[in-house]
């Protein structure tokens, strides 16, 4: 066999990462995925979360770095410590994933979500949609006599309160894109 | 300098770079342009298989028996889809094999063409990593890739999907020298994780090492290390199926296999044990028995190239995180130079307790009358056999536990058993691919009737390529294992678990030219199995023995470790209460 060029920055665990976190209750935590732009490794994510059975709550990705070839995957999931740790585990063993991060462990974080909200009505429920709407710093994107579409920005709490209010008010469609999320501070 | 070649030929070139010397195969007609370049050099074998999944299998005995990644080369479509068993296999037994899969041509990917199957969709949850070649520049470059993780790290099976059109096509060869990964995986365990087992070592009082097939994977050099640290430490070892051979079965300190059908001693050990070593294993269910029971009382290391495999079905205290050979050096290293301190005293009375144990002789068994018992078929193949550096590759059932049980491993690579994925049929295939490996060793396939029809049409490939591999088949006429579970748990139903017209399993070998054998009478099995290994080819031993008979030691499903059922007196009809019985 011939040895290959090993690139720096080759994935590595700590065995202190490996420390049993003793809990049977569920946490939601937020991972930010590095991963190759291949074709397939989002199959390869979400194949890991199905076949294992664990859980999605939120997934975005897009490509990232064009010339450095790289995709980031930002999943929210939910399970006991355990469980959270072995999905980073075996995240970090798939091929085409360079790094895994805890953004809910590892120091404080910003977690934004996108989202469109169809509000189709006249008369007092449409002036109440623009005054939500301005509270919550949603913007119009397009407008009709009949109709409006919202884009707001914000924490997934906010979106899903501005949906709760939406929903007497002729709320007919929503596109939500997931949560993005970045460390707080300098370091990456 | 970059030379220019057709993708058929760069893909010939790589495993000869790769030094690959042979490769297991069946044509068809998305492969025809690289078995066009096979037959036109003489650096690589091609063993012509009679099924695809006989080709992995094969790759997966010649790479467990040679250290060496083992490689298969199938058609698209159906080729590939019956490759997928062999693929699971690997995963689940991390054995290092590279399968290369033709494909419809690019331009018809995605038509529903002939013969086309989404092969690296099917196959991702199957392989380590896959790759689809689009284009004929990538292709020497993902097949070097290919070797490098398919070997390194946790070993795993890898497929490349190669479409015709690009096997035509004309690019550049890339040098392994020349392709840079990111795959790197750690192999050097944390030292002060190290020096914390070290520690611990020095104060177990009841100590037990338990070992797995990563010691296996990892080489020689780990099964070197790991009898120098048993001799130093004098403490008790036991392995599982997977490791079986790391340490050799008349050592000092072996006390047997563990797990659902190991030794009463081992399971006991692993019960009342202080400090649990595991060196490359996985805590896997046939070992661990009813989890909240697991070996309640004792520290647990851990030593695991996969960090997936630490924390994820029984809490460490020591996780160590390595390759098992560079672990062991430096465990070794630090535990010396403490100065090799044990609790000698107490180890000596966790011994004597272990000696109380083995006094249960939990394997013995009475030969009696004139039906051939399985249990002493393979006693007297151990006997007969074990002067010879020989290969033992098993089935799955009944008779893969009895030849775990009563043969003996003297060194790594010498037992090849599908593990993980318990797949019947794996044995015969993977006999071929060791004999291909070994051409002038004793090759003996310990088999059960049923699995062994499972891959029969390999008599095929045995008799054309000359390999003299010995089919040993317990002949029950029975599902033994299945059986066994529905008289534990099913009523004695046996809702079809026998074999009803069975082949004379003679003139089945006669048919293919190959010597048959059939015993029945214990008095004459020496002379025969004498027969088998002195017969210069392939033979196909048909030993009728005792239909009922049941595997034991058994820990049945959902008890501990300590709750063990033993041989003939035990209580099977109450064995398995219904939390046990959704288990399998």
């Amino acid at each position: 066999m011939s040895p290959l060029k090993i690139k720096k920055g080759a994935t590595s665990h700590s065995a202190y990462e490996l420390r049993p976190t003793f809990s049977d209750k569920e946490e939601q935590h937020t991972l930010a995925v590095l991963v190759e732009n291949e074709p397939g490794v989002l199959a390869r994510v979400i194949g890991l979360f199905s076949g294992r059975g664990y859980n999605i709550d939120s997934l975005t990705v897009a490509e990232v770095d064009h010339l450095g070839h790289r995709s980031r995957i930002t999943i929210v999931t939910t399970g006991t410590p355990q469980i959270i740790n072995q999905i980073k585990a075996q995240l970090g063993r798939i091929v085409d994933v360079h790094k895994v991060n805890d953004l809910t462990v590892e120091g404080p974080s910003v977690e934004r979500e996108l989202a469109l909200f169809k509000v189709v009505g006249t008369g007092d429920h449409r002036i109440e949609a623009i005054r939500l709407a301005d509270i919550f710093r949603a913007n119009v994107v397009d407008s009709t006599l009949s109709s409006f579409v919202f884009e707001i920005t914000g924490t997934s709490e906010k979106i899903d309160a501005f949906a709760e209010l939406m929903q007497p008010l002729g709320l007919e469609e929503i596109a939500r894109t997931g949560v993005a999320a970045l460390s707080r501070g300098s370091e990456n | 300098m970059t030379k220019a070649m057709t993708g058929a030929k760069m893909v010939v070139q790589a495993l000869i770079d790769q030094g690959v010397d042979v490769v297991f195969g069946y044509p068809g007609g998305a492969v025809l342009p690289i078995y066009d370049e096979i037959f036109q050099q003489n650096h690589i074998q091609h063993v012509l298989v009679r099924h695809e999944q006989g080709a992995v299998h094969a790759a997966e005995g010649y790479a467990r028996a040679t250290g060496k990644p083992g490689v298969a080369l199938v058609t698209s479509g159906p080729g590939a889809t019956n490759a997928v068993t062999g693929l699971t296999d690997a995963l689940m037994d991390s054995i290092p094999i590279i399968v290369l899969t033709g494909q419809v041509p690019t331009f018809m990917i995605g038509s529903d063409a002939f013969q086309e199957a989404d092969t690296v969709g099917i196959t991702r949850p199957c392989t380590k990593h896959n790759w689809l070649v689009k284009e004929t520049d990538k292709l020497a470059s993902v097949m070097h890739e290919a070797f490098h993780i398919a070997t390194s790290g946790r070993p795993g099976p890898v497929v490349i999907d190669i479409p015709k059109d690009v096997q035509f096509a004309t690019g550049k060869y890339t040098e392994a020298r020349q392709v840079e990964t990111h795959y790197a995986p750690q192999v050097k365990g944390d030292m002060e994780m190290i020096t914390e087992l070290a520690k611990a070592m020095e104060t177990a009082k009841r100590p037990v090492f338990y070992t797995g097939g990563g010691v296996i994977n990892s080489g020689p050099a780990a099964s070197q290390l790991l009898r120098e640290l048993v001799a130093a430490t004098s403490f008790p070892i036991t392995s599982t199926l997977m490791g079986l051979g790391s340490y050799p079965a008349s050592g000092d300190s072996w006390i047997g296999m563990l797990g659902m059908h190991g030794l009463y001693e081992a399971n006991m050990a692993m019960h009342d044990c202080d400090l649990m070593i595991n060196i490359g294993a996985r805590f896997d269910d046939r070992i661990t028995g009813r989890l909240d029971a697991f070996s309640p009382g004792s520290t647990k290391a851990h030593i695991d190239i996969d960090a997936s495999s630490i924390n994820k079905v029984i809490k460490v205290d020591i996780p160590i995180l390595g390759d098992c050979a560079h672990v062991l050096e430096d465990l070794l290293n630090v535990w010396k130079s403490r100065g090799r301190k044990t609790d000698r005293e107490n180890v000596t009375k966790w011994w004597h307790q272990i000696n109380e144990w083995k006094k249960i002789d939990c394997l013995s068994f009475k030969q009696e009358g004139k039906i051939i018992k399985p249990q002493y078929a393979l006693s007297r193949l151990e006997e007969l056999t074990k002067k010879y550096d020989r290969y033992i590759c098993t089935e799955v059932g009944q008779h893969q536990m009895w030849a775990a049980q009563y043969l003996g491993f003297e060194d790594p690579n010498r037992w090849m058993t599908s593990g993980g994925l318990g797949t019947m049929g794996y044995g015969f295939p993977a006999s071929i691919g060791v004999q291909t490996g070994h051409p002038d060793a004793l090759v003996i396939n310990v088999a059960g009737e049923a699995s062994w029809l499972m891959n029969m049409q390999e008599l095929g490939t045995a008799m054309q390529y000359r390999l003299p591999v010995k089919q040993f088949i317990l002949n029950n006429e029975r599902l033994g294992m299945v059986r066994q579970w529905q008289e534990l748990l099913h009523g004695e139903r046996y809702s079809s678990s026998w074999s009803e017209s069975l082949p004379d399993f003679v003139k089945l070998a006669e048919a293919f030219g190959a010597k048959g054998i059939q015993c029945h009478d214990p008095d004459s099995l020496d002379d025969a199995i004498m027969e088998m290994i002195t017969h210069d080819g392939p033979v196909l031993f048909d030993c009728l023995v005792e239909k009922h008979e049941n595997c034991f030691p058994m820990i049945p499903s959902g008890k501990p470790h300590n709750e063990m059922l033993l041989g003939e007196n035990a209580d099977v009809a109450n064995a398995i209460k219904s939390d046990g019985a959704v288990m399998v």
